[in-house]
């Protein structure tokens, strides 16, 4: 009886070995491009998800193959990039500063494929890095901050406390003192895990305890935890200020701009160099100059800022572009 | 055709080794089953599925170092989670102890950089056993002492850990050519990848020398439990703290032993990452493999033996869930969770099933 059911099984088991193909891959010409997400994930309405809009625009516009993972811990990123390198991808596109290691050692040996990494450097001859001057966009979100505040009190907060995120603060707070000296700053980061990433409910809890101290602006720079301070700010009808994608749409009115950092445009004409032929290594600094960081104007925010405050931007935004003013720089200054 | 009734007339024929495999993993499997069948839900072939969880496992030297070096985190993690589950608590702060040892080495290494060869390992390893022995010496005395639940005060330590650690790999001891959160590397004479052996079997992939290590303490607190007198007052305290004090075994003391113990284990994950691999604290190389560890430690019913084995199972899952992502259009990340789910499910089900089909010669329940 028992030999009975286990021939039923491996038989039943067998059929389903009949179907194995279930999804082949069709063999085109088309190129095929590998997008390596960090552990936020292609939701974050942020950071990753700027990098997926880039590459799906691709896909829809230039007709490649696209195919994206997402990271499940550190050590499953190398493997992430060598299974895509194994499989001939034409360009593997590393988003986020944690897949510098990876994007280094893979294509050392996979010489034949092209790289991207966006926010890290690396300088094999295979790999474009796509870098961000963070500490600009954030002078100008801070230079508006102070603009608004009539308290005298901003504040900033930042998700996990990593030289990146404490990059935005330092361009932020040099902004805030480039329009008045006095205003006072309160800083706060919501962890020292990945978890920060993804941590609305303390978000909240910090943006309510700062706008309790007289916080009037608060620029969050925390990927998908960035809801809970926008949650605070209608609360509280204060203003917040949002980073990496344009959220002004979030929670309109009480979302004053946000700090855009391009990564789908970078990852967008990376991948257009390469259908044309003109993908070049190196590392490409995108700033204010080419629009790459900027802060966002649309029909959400357009009321929340005057003319007069839009013109004093402008200016600020020229000057940093031409040098006059120099935005200090976390990474620079560590050294 | 009751499978009951199959079981229980069949089992006397089938020889004891084959009940055990089924007393211990069946649940295993069962959970595997219906992970796969779910995938046929959203149009995958199961075959498939498995053949690719398979591959991604056995596929190639590098494909099962990447799964043995998960496997020997999760030996240690697992290891610990049992010794302390045999001394009746129940430790969740294995996460935090491998923090505290890893921390514990980078900032020996960083301190005292010049220590000669043979020594120097002699003094990491030392450094890295006490910093997560005594992060999990804490709630043991606490506990024993002070009455305070283990579960609570080993959870609230996995946070301060994480608190401690980023604190000082960010702001003391970083690496100044890199951008992410993560320390410098320890200098040469702390690690053990020029003479690594194993490393050399699976070329390019993490697998090191502490699975030898992993699998050498595996077998050890087998021989603890069941030819010491020590285990064995472990154990009857665990038991039925009640009894073992009437019979004058010192439950506080045992409780402080195995808590100890645990954080010993523990701190091999630790090891294994800073000297076997990376030589430096990565912020969040732990995918929390104090949590996995507890899975594996109750699939092998804390069975020091059996834990190498879950260990594997669980380390090629673990390995499974990024290539699963790569090879198939609708099996993301967060779905291979969900596999991963059905398979604890599957082996919580298994205490079901051994009080129902499998009672066997030692069975307890």
């Amino acid at each position: 009886m028992f030999r009975a059911n286990l021939l039923g099984f491996l038989s039943i088991f067998s059929l389903f070995l009949f179907f194995m193909p279930f999804n082949t891959l069709l063999a085109t010409e088309r190129l095929k491009i590998g997008l390596v997400l960090d552990k936020g994930g292609k939701d974050d309405k942020s950071f990753n998800s700027a990098a997926f809009e880039g590459a799906s625009l691709a896909e829809k516009q230039l007709g490649i193959e696209l195919k994206y993972v997402e990271a499940t811990d550190v050590n499953s990123l190398e493997n992430l990039h060598r299974q895509f390198a194994k499989k001939n991808y034409d360009l593997i596109i590393g988003v986020g500063f944690a897949q510098v290691d990876a994007v280094k050692k893979i294509s050392s040996q996979f010489p034949k494929v092209k790289f991207a990494i966006v926010d890290g450097e690396v300088t094999n001859p295979n790999v474009k890095s796509l870098l961000f001057e963070e500490h600009q966009g954030s002078f100008l979100v801070g230079a508006l901050a102070a603009m608004k505040t009539k308290t005298g009190k901003v504040g900033y907060i930042g998700g996990m406390d990593i030289p990146l995120i404490r990059r935005f603060s330092k361009g932020y707070i040099a902004g805030i003192k480039y329009v008045s000296p006095k205003t006072q700053i309160l800083e706060n980061y919501i962890g020292v895990s990945g978890e920060a990433w993804n941590n609305p409910a303390k978000a909240k809890e910090l943006a309510l305890n700062q706008y309790n101290q007289g916080v009037e602006v608060i620029f969050v720079a925390a990927g998908a935890s960035n809801s809970g301070v926008f949650d605070a700010a209608e609360e509280k009808k204060k203003l917040a200020i949002g980073v990496d994608s344009n959220q002004n749409w979030i929670k309109p009115g009480f979302i004053l701009t946000s700090m855009l950092k391009r990564v789908d445009r970078a990852v967008f004409s990376t991948i257009e160099d390469l259908k044309n032929s003109k993908f070049l290594a190196g590392s490409q600094r995108y700033g204010l100059k080419d629009k790459g960081v900027d802060y966002s104007l649309d029909k959400y925010n357009e009321k929340l800022i005057s003319n007069e405050e839009r013109k004093k931007l402008e200016t600020i935004k020229e000057d940093i572009i031409k040098g006059k003013i120099q935005v200090p720089d976390y990474y620079l200054e560590k050294k | 055709m009751n499978p009951s009734n199959l079981f229980l007339k069949k089992t006397s024929h089938i020889s004891s080794s084959f009940l055990y495999f089924l007393r211990t993993s069946s649940g295993f499997f069962i959970g595997l089953f219906f992970a796969l069948l779910l995938t046929l839900i959203v149009g995958e072939n199961p075959v498939h599925i498995f053949l690719i969880i398979m591959k991604s496992a056995f596929g190639s030297a590098y494909d099962l170092g990447l799964t043995l070096f998960y496997t020997t985190s999760l030996i240690f993690t697992g290891l610990s989670v049992a010794i302390a589950f045999r001394g009746g608590l129940f430790n969740i702060g294995a996460e935090g102890q491998l923090t505290m040892s890893a921390l514990g080495m980078v900032g020996f290494a960083y301190l005292f950089p010049e220590i000669p060869r043979p020594f120097s390992y002699v003094a990491i390893f030392l450094v890295g056993s006490l910093c997560g022995a005594v992060w999990a010496f804490i709630p043991g005395y606490l506990k024993a002492f002070r009455d305070s639940h283990e579960v609570i005060v080993t959870m609230m330590l996995n946070f301060v850990a994480a608190g401690i650690s980023s604190y000082v790999i960010v702001n003391v001891i970083p690496n100044q050519q890199s951008q992410n959160p993560e320390s410098f590397i320890i200098s040469d004479s702390f690690r053990t990848n020029h003479f690594d052996f194993i490393n050399t079997l699976f070329p390019d992939s993490p697998a090191n020398l502490f699975l030898l290590l992993a699998i050498f303490t595996a077998i050890m607190l087998y021989l603890f439990f069941e030819k010491t007198l020590l285990g064995y007052e472990l154990k009857v305290s665990g038991e039925n703290p009640l009894a073992a004090e009437r019979a004058g075994i010192p439950v506080k003391k045992m409780m402080i032993i195995a808590m100890v113990l645990s954080g010993l284990f523990a701190s091999g994950s630790g090891m294994n990452e800073v000297m076997g691999f990376s030589g430096q604290f990565k912020m969040g190389f732990s995918p929390e493999f104090g949590f996995i560890g507890i899975a594996v430690a109750l699939m092998s019913n804390n069975n020091p033996l059996g834990i190498m084995v879950s260990a594997f199972l669980m380390g090629a899952l673990h390995k499974g869930a990024s290539d699963l992502d790569f090879e198939t259009e609708t099996i993301t990340r967060d779905f291979s969770k969900i596999l991963q789910a059905m398979i604890i499910f599957g082996v919580g089900f298994q205490y079901y099933l051994n009080k129902k089909f499998f009672r066997g010669e030692n069975g307890s329940h």
